[in-house]
């Protein structure tokens, strides 16, 4: 599978990434080896097999009660925000 | 003269208890060994001296009373994917550079809980993706076999460290081998339990299917006691197994003879550097001369391990690495124009080269159109390398092999090609995909380099592992080893 500099794009502005011109033909590069090398995985008889998701196969997702478990320590938490005023996180402008 | 850092765990803790050193007195050894050697070897990110003196005083007096539990001041790094509460946790990334981690994971409370004495953080591959530590923001490890090769990656930091007896003991993180194959290549005992076993809370995510928090240790002993303390039903984790530990240091002495080992007909047959081969075979004689009996075993798929992970994991590193916006915490770009800039130029500055392709293919794979082709398919495959395994253990008690192709290899040899890099893995990754407990053990040198030998079991079997590799280690001196300038 080979990428071109306009799949790569695609994919970092889908990964909401910033990629550098210097850096997009190292990723359309890799990227397409990466494909490639994948494509053994087409070799395998899948056709009649239960895709695994979750490695122990008898477990199940445990549910809780929706009840508050943790206490309030947004001060906390928020020491490690960029940008915080009021208790609340600083973004840029959303809405117009 | 044996010194305190010629000791593992167990003499420690025995040391300990007998009073012949205080916890204060072992921490600053340690510290003091950190200070002079860890500038040439980059295993730690951070040092937590101050807090470290303090709670090792702490355990003194829990010593002095008679209370303390059996891990009580003895001294342990953190590999920094584990939050530590109040104290820098990085995750190996520039995006979490600045991160002071608001609670501790399960992990590093259980162990905390013990009165085990964590002395610092140490470095790793940037959100464990690598396997040579060379994708680290705050620059690679050196392995103290020689300082120009790799410890391994991701755990390269916690390898190093303990290779270079900095600490006794480190934990790690295993995704795809991220644990056994630094320890292979530093001479350690690496464990990388059963999913599920040990806490994945407060252990910042990579590939959640696949993550899973071990150990890097001297011994197996070791291995035993920390896992002992760490294992264990966390509710905080929707995928701990709520199921019981054994008492995994009362199993270690049991008699291998009878003990049925498959040798992995596929593992010696990819990849394998030939003399790197002959030093597993002799280990495998070692298991004979024991009463092992040894069968070959074929698992056919497993040789799709590698693309298997290389879709799987990607996928889940894309969903996981997807909180990190710049907007709670993390690394944040300058001046903004609007909420996609800033998403786009925060991720692109705060993660690194190697992050980067992993998210981009992870948001390949799943993309409209190619889930089916990819991931799907790669979902399917992981099932029938599961099935494989699943067969091989109605056979035997333990699969054998390699833990690596070769021993560690040069600083800057492999990280222009990725698939290449990938490929140090071919061994490791299969355990993570069906999800078993794997070991690997020191099992002689190449080249003054460690040699591993691999151990894989069947789910919960973590007893039974440690019990096989103790049995080795009673028999040989390979795991003794300190490398030369670290003695």
């Amino acid at each position: 599978m080979s990428l071109t500099r306009k799949d790569v794009e695609g994919i970092a502005h889908l990964a909401r990434l910033s990629i550098t011109d210097a850096e997009l033909p190292v990723y359309v590069d890799s990227l397409s080896k990466i494909l490639t090398f994948v494509e053994q995985l087409n070799a395998a008889a899948v056709d009649a097999v239960e895709p695994m998701a979750h490695p122990l196969a008898d477990q199940v997702q445990r549910l809780r009660p929706d009840e508050v478990s943790d206490v309030e320590q947004r001060e906390k938490y928020q020491r490690n925000a960029p940008r915080v005023e009021a208790g609340l996180y600083l973004v840029p402008k959303v809405i117009e | 003269m044996t010194e305190l850092h010629h000791l593992t765990l167990a003499e420690l803790a025995a040391g300990l208890r007998a009073r012949e050193f205080s916890s204060v007195e072992l921490a600053r050894h340690f510290l003091a060994r950190i200070e002079r050697m860890n500038p040439a070897l980059n295993a730690f990110v951070t040092v937590t001296a101050e807090q470290a003196l303090a709670a090792a005083a702490k355990a003194d007096e829990l010593l002095a009373s008679g209370e303390a539990g059996e891990l009580a001041g003895l001294p342990i790094a953190h590999k920094d994917i584990f939050c530590t509460d109040g104290v820098l946790t990085t995750c190996g990334s520039r995006m979490l550079s600045n991160f002071v981690a608001p609670y501790d994971a399960t992990v590093v409370e259980r162990l905390s809980q013990e009165g085990v004495i964590m002395l610092g953080k140490a470095n790793m591959d940037e959100f464990a993706m690598g396997s040579s530590n060379e994708t680290s923001w705050f620059g690679p490890v050196k392995n103290p076999w020689d300082l120009n090769k790799v410890p391994g990656g991701s755990s390269g930091g916690s390898s190093a460290a303990v290779a270079a007896r900095l600490v006794p003991a480190a934990t790690g993180t295993d995704t795809g081998g991220s644990i056994r194959q630094p320890a292979a290549l530093t001479g350690l005992t690496g464990l990388k339990p059963t999913y599920g076993r040990v806490s994945r809370y407060g252990m910042i995510a990579f590939a959640s299917s696949l993550d899973q928090a071990g150990t890097l240790t001297i011994t197996a002993k070791d291995s035993a006691l920390l896992l002992r303390a760490m294992a264990g039903f966390d509710p905080k984790d929707s995928t701990s197994v709520d199921t019981p530990v054994p008492d995994y240091v009362a199993a270690l002495d049991q008699p291998l003879a009878g003990l049925k080992i498959g040798l992995l007909k596929e593992f010696f047959e990819t990849g394998l550097d030939e003399a790197n081969g002959k030093l597993v075979r002799d280990a495998l004689a070692v298991y004979e001369r024991l009463g092992a009996k040894l069968i070959e075993v074929s698992l056919p798929n497993l040789p799709l391990s590698v693309p298997t992970y290389y879709v799987v994991a990607p996928a889940e590193c894309s969903s996981n690495l997807s909180r990190f916006d710049g907007v709670r915490f993390g690394h944040r770009c300058e001046n903004p124009v609007d909420l996609l800039d800033m998403y786009k130029r925060s991720r692109g500055e705060g993660f690194g080269a190697e992050v980067k392709r992993r998210i981009m293919t992870g948001t390949y794979v799943l993309s409209a159109g190619y889930y089916d082709a990819y991931y799907l398919r790669a979902q399917k495959v992981r099932r029938l390398i599961t099935d494989d395994f699943a067969r091989a253990f109605k056979e035997v008690d333990v699969l054998m092999g390699p833990t690596s192709p070769s021993p560690a290899f040069d600083i800057g040899a492999k990280v222009d090609d990725p698939i290449t890099m990938y490929l140090n893995d071919i061994y490791t990754i299969g355990a993570n995909l069906a999800g078993l407990p794997a070991m690997s053990i020191p099992c002689g040198f190449l080249g003054g380099l460690p040699v591993g030998l691999q151990i894989i079991g069947p789910h919960f079997a973590e007893a039974k592992l440690l019990n096989v590799a103790h049995g080795y280690q009673r028999e040989t001196e390979w795991h003794r080893q300190i490398p030369r300038g670290y003695a």
